[in-house]
């Protein structure tokens, strides 16, 4: 592991009998798991490179259980890890061996739909797709929609601020969200935002979505519904190469059209997918773009034309519209597969989501082929073209000695570009402990603190989820420290009328 | 004191800190008959920032404007209509309701108090839009938070919390939005006489269908004229407004008669909705934020005759103006899971009555101890929003 996570608690680990006994009385008989072979399954998230048994398992059924586990563990001292589906790419919910797993799969229930004010009450460990499938009937659906949306949680979605495919013009989680019940480390129950669109006082919800399981465990979202767009249309153009893909899609952007969502790939995963599918993409093409737009029938004819000329002037070498719904899901099967496609061509992969200005893709795709000669591994690259969100997979073999760390560092170098050409270090993923101590490449010891205080207003000992998203735990009391310039502090905010 | 420069107010709010004294940040001034009246001037300096000026960069095709604090939002605008983009939750200058002069917004005031148009009733609130920070917190700390492209998950969401702080977390001194073309046509339509549950209803069939209207209010009888007028805009390319208005004109045009509204009588609208000119001047007005669908009944509760009330995002946002006893007020709206904002009145109310609908007990004591961690001594506390308890 080179990911330094906090120093156990050996006298946590002393009193673990007390403390399954005492949860015990927490929550029902069967919600506390305790034996190794049973806890096996929680050791990882979907970072499989990074595994670790947690102290105990709890598995609450109601928000009154987690905020009686919370407060008993904030009182007696004890980290705790929140999980939903445990489908984290960022390591998020990583066990710690001195923490409670807290998991959040017994919160399995749609609570209510409310298709007029259109949205729907759930509980956390409600799988993503089926707030959906629950609001279909009403002819709504909930707009994020990561790949992995069958098995992830909302919780977890929360957790992340995920996105999916079509955030382009739908937004990441974070932008349809109306509220949470949260429950602080100290056991507090608070609803932050609600079925109004905003709520009195300072946004915390806004600052608890993506917060990573760090800020409180949620248990109740409350998020937007929206209708299902009437049509729905793809366009799969291939470009000789990644430049003229890539001016492609900024003018289709300048043109005032915001498509659904708007995804490239490069040869390698052009490839891939068309051999693991064959779903009939060019194999001539450099870059690849699916470019999906829905709304009225009319709508999408007319964007479809745009849209098609657009590529044309781009020198596309084919350009293919769907012309039936069998048809547009074939255009899609190549890039939903890309993943397991590229596991066939490499035993092991490592997927990464930097995000950069759109305009430095092509040269930013250059250096990525330079730093694959440099590490000696094999990449593919796909990505949300229109947002410069980036996945590159890279390529390698965790059996052979050594691989595992390269990827690692080729992974940290293309971040590093990222942040270098003004981009970002995660579009989607979270920075658990995959990217923490990359932290400091894009904000500064000032900027870092400033988040870190909020931390200290929800949970002042910092005992849930500790060793995530921040690479250096510094104690609340240090980071609540005032500097004052040359002068005495005369109030310490005294109310003043 | 108006600082040219971000070391600038830097300086100045170390000083603030030093000498204990209190800033109150202030953009244009467009909302500051906001709140509390500030008693304790003696106390207390202006940090007027409207000194950071100018659009630090602009790529239309990213979709991404990085702009000074300071700078007007007109300037903006124009900017960005030359590139025929909007910022899509549709800021008002609402400095009219307060008896101002309009023009004077700035981006940073824009931001610090959050408040969004009619098409965020689709488009999000302004907080969904602002990517990216630079800020001087309380400490006397200068620091960034987001990003400065579309897509960004990287630590806390700090943008979020600063959008609608209102000036108590830290001086804003530049922000990053995030921009979207403007629609090629605008059609807006109106319904005449539409009792509130039938507008409600009427409007929340609208949004829930595939019509995608892009403003869906309704101004209650008495306001715009005597009977009341339910109004709807369609946007986008003309081939798509021509679909969504047949797709409308399907779904309620058999009940209703639908009235295409000229550009004149669109800008008017706008314009009443900006200024709340159609409201009687002397009352107190209060901005009440509920679930849509409880606007109908909730208004019908707490008007008294002789008030005046319009809603808008389709009834979750509801302007009314009313001699209501705050208290009331407050509790029945809390009731339907609102909170109730006090927007315009004279002085005395608003040196007696909180701004913001006060919060539960545990979710009070959070907010106060995030603030704190921005603003531990209070710099930015000046009592405006107080109304009660807490100097911040
Ligand atoms: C094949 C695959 C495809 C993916 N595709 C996408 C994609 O397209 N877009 C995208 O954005 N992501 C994607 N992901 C990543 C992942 O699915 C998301 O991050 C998802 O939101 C995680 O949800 P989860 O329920 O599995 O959370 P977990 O993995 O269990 O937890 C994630 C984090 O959230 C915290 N957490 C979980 N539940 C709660 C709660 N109730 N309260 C507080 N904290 C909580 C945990 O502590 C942890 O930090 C993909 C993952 C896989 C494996």
């Amino acid at each position: 592991m080179s990911v330094a996570m906090p120093a156990v608690d050996e006298s946590v680990l002393a009193r673990r009998a007390q403390i399954v006994a005492a949860l015990r009385t927490l929550v029902s008989v069967d919600g506390v798991i305790d034996e190794v072979v049973r806890m096996r399954p929680y050791e990882s998230d979907a970072l499989t490179a990074y595994r670790q048994l947690p102290l105990v398992v709890v598995l609450p059924e109601t928000t009154l259980q987690v905020a009686a586990v919370l407060r008993w563990c904030h009182a007696n001292g004890v980290r705790v890890v929140p999980r939903g589906a445990g489908t984290s790419l960022s390591g998020g919910a990583l066990p710690l061996g001195d923490a409670v797993l807290l998991v959040l799969s017994k919160f399995s229930r749609i609570l209510e739909i409310d298709a007029e004010d259109r949205l729907a009450i759930v509980q956390s460990g409600v799988a993503n797709l089926a707030i959906s499938a629950a609001a279909e009937p009403h002819g709504l659906y909930y707009a994020p929609d990561p790949s992995s949306q069958i098995a992830c949680s909302i919780g977890g979605n929360v957790a992340e601020n995920s996105g999916g495919v079509h955030c382009l013009k739908y937004g990441l989680t974070t932008h349809n969200v109306l509220g949470v019940r949260l429950v602080t480390m100290e056991g507090e129950i608070v609803d932050l935002g609600g079925r109004a669109f905003d709520s009195s006082g300072l946004d915390l919800l806004g600052i608890v979505v993506g917060s990573e399981g760090l800020l409180g465990v949620v248990t109740e979202v409350t998020v937007r519904l929206l209708p299902k767009p009437e049509a729905v249309r793809a366009l799969l153009i291939g470009f000789p190469t990644v430049d003229d893909a890539a001016r492609c899609v900024a003018e289709v952007i300048a043109a005032g059209i915001i498509p659904a969502g708007m995804e490239m790939m490069d040869r390698p995963a052009i490839h891939a997918a068309e051999a693991f599918v064959q779903a009939g993409y060019p194999l001539d093409a450099e870059a690849l773009l699916i470019v999906e737009v829905d709304g009225p029938p009319a709508e999408c004819d007319e964007l479809v034309a745009r849209i098609e000329q657009l590529a044309r002037r781009n020198a596309a070498q084919s350009c293919r519209s769907s012309t039936s719904e069998a048809e547009r899901l074939r255009f899609w099967a190549g890039r939903k597969a890309a993943f397991p496609a590229v596991s066939r061509i490499a035993p092991d992969y490592y997927c990464m989501d930097g995000t950069i200005p759109r305009r430095r893709l092509p040269e930013v795709l250059q250096r990525i082929r330079e730093l694959s000669q440099r590490h000696g591994l094999g990449v593919a690259n796909v990505f949300h073209a229109g947002d410069g969100n980036l996945h590159p997979l890279i390529l390698y073999d965790a059996n052979q000695p050594g691989q595992l760390e390269r990827a690692e560092e080729f992974g940290n170098d293309i971040l590093r570009l990222c942040v270098e050409v003004g981009g970002v270090l995660t579009g989607e993923h979270g920075v658990g402990i995959e990217k923490r101590d990359l932290m400091p490449e894009m904000f500064s010891a000032d900027d870092l603190a400033h988040q870190q205080r909020v931390k200290c207003a929800f949970d002042p000992q910092q005992l849930l989820n500790p060793g995530k998203v921040f690479p250096v735990l510094h104690r609340c009391a240090e980071l609540g420290r005032v500097h004052v310039h040359g002068g005495a502090v005369r109030f310490p905010e005294l109310p003043r009328f | 004191m108006r600082p040219g420069s971000e070391n600038e107010v830097l300086e100045l709010v170390r000083e603030a800190m030093a000498r204990s004294r209190r800033l109150e940040l202030r953009g244009g001034g467009s909302k500051r008959q906001i709140g509390a009246p500030l008693d304790n001037v003696d106390e207390i300096d202006v940090l007027e920032l409207t000194g950071l000026h100018g659009i630090v960069d602009y790529d239309p095709s990213e979709l991404v404007l990085t702009v000074r604090a300071g700078t007007l939002w007109a300037e903006v605008e124009r900017a960005l209509a030359t590139e025929r983009q909007m910022l899509a939750c549709e800021p008002l200058d609402v400095a009219a309701t307060l008896g101002d002069a309009a023009g004077r917004m700035t981006v940073g005031g824009l931001v610090a108090s959050g408040l969004s148009g009619p098409r965020r009733v689709v488009a999000g609130s302004v907080r969904d839009h602002v990517l990216g920070f630079r800020a001087v917190s309380g400490r006397g700390e200068l620091f960034v938070g987001g990003g400065k492209v579309v897509k960004n998950v990287t630590g806390y969401d700090l943008p979020k919390l600063l959008t609608g702080s209102w000036g108590r977390l830290a001086a804003l001194t530049e922000v990053t939005l995030k921009v979207l073309p403007a629609p090629e046509v605008a059609r807006v339509f109106a319904l005449k006489g539409l009792d509130a549950p039938l507008a409600w209803q009427c409007l929340a069939r609208v949004l829930g269908s595939s019509v995608g209207a892009t403003a869906a209010m309704h101004f209650g009888p008495g306001t715009v004229g005597a009977e009341s007028l339910t109004v709807l805009r369609l946007e986008g390319f003309a081939a798509s407004v021509a679909a969504r208005l047949q797709a409308l004109q399907a779904l309620i045009g058999a009940r209703h008669e639908l009235h295409a509204l000229s550009e004149a009588e669109a800008v008017g609208l706008w314009g009443s909705l900006a200024s709340l000119d159609v409201l009687p001047p002397d009352r107190p007005i209060w901005r009440l934020s509920v679930p849509a669908r409880q606007a109908p009944s909730l208004l019908a509760r707490c008007a008294a005759v002789g008030d005046r009330w319009l809603f808008d995002w389709g009834g979750a946002l509801c302007w009314l103006a009313s001699d209501v006893d705050p208290e009331r007020l407050r509790t029945e709206v809390a009731a339907v899971g609102g909170h109730a904002m006090l927007w315009r009145a004279d002085a005395a109310l608003r040196r007696r009555v909180p701004t913001f609908h006060p919060l539960p007990a545990g979710l009070g004591t959070l907010e106060d101890r995030v603030r704190r961690q921005f603003d531990p001594l209070g710099v930015f506390a000046t009592a405006r929003f107080a109304g009660g308890a807490h100097a911040h």
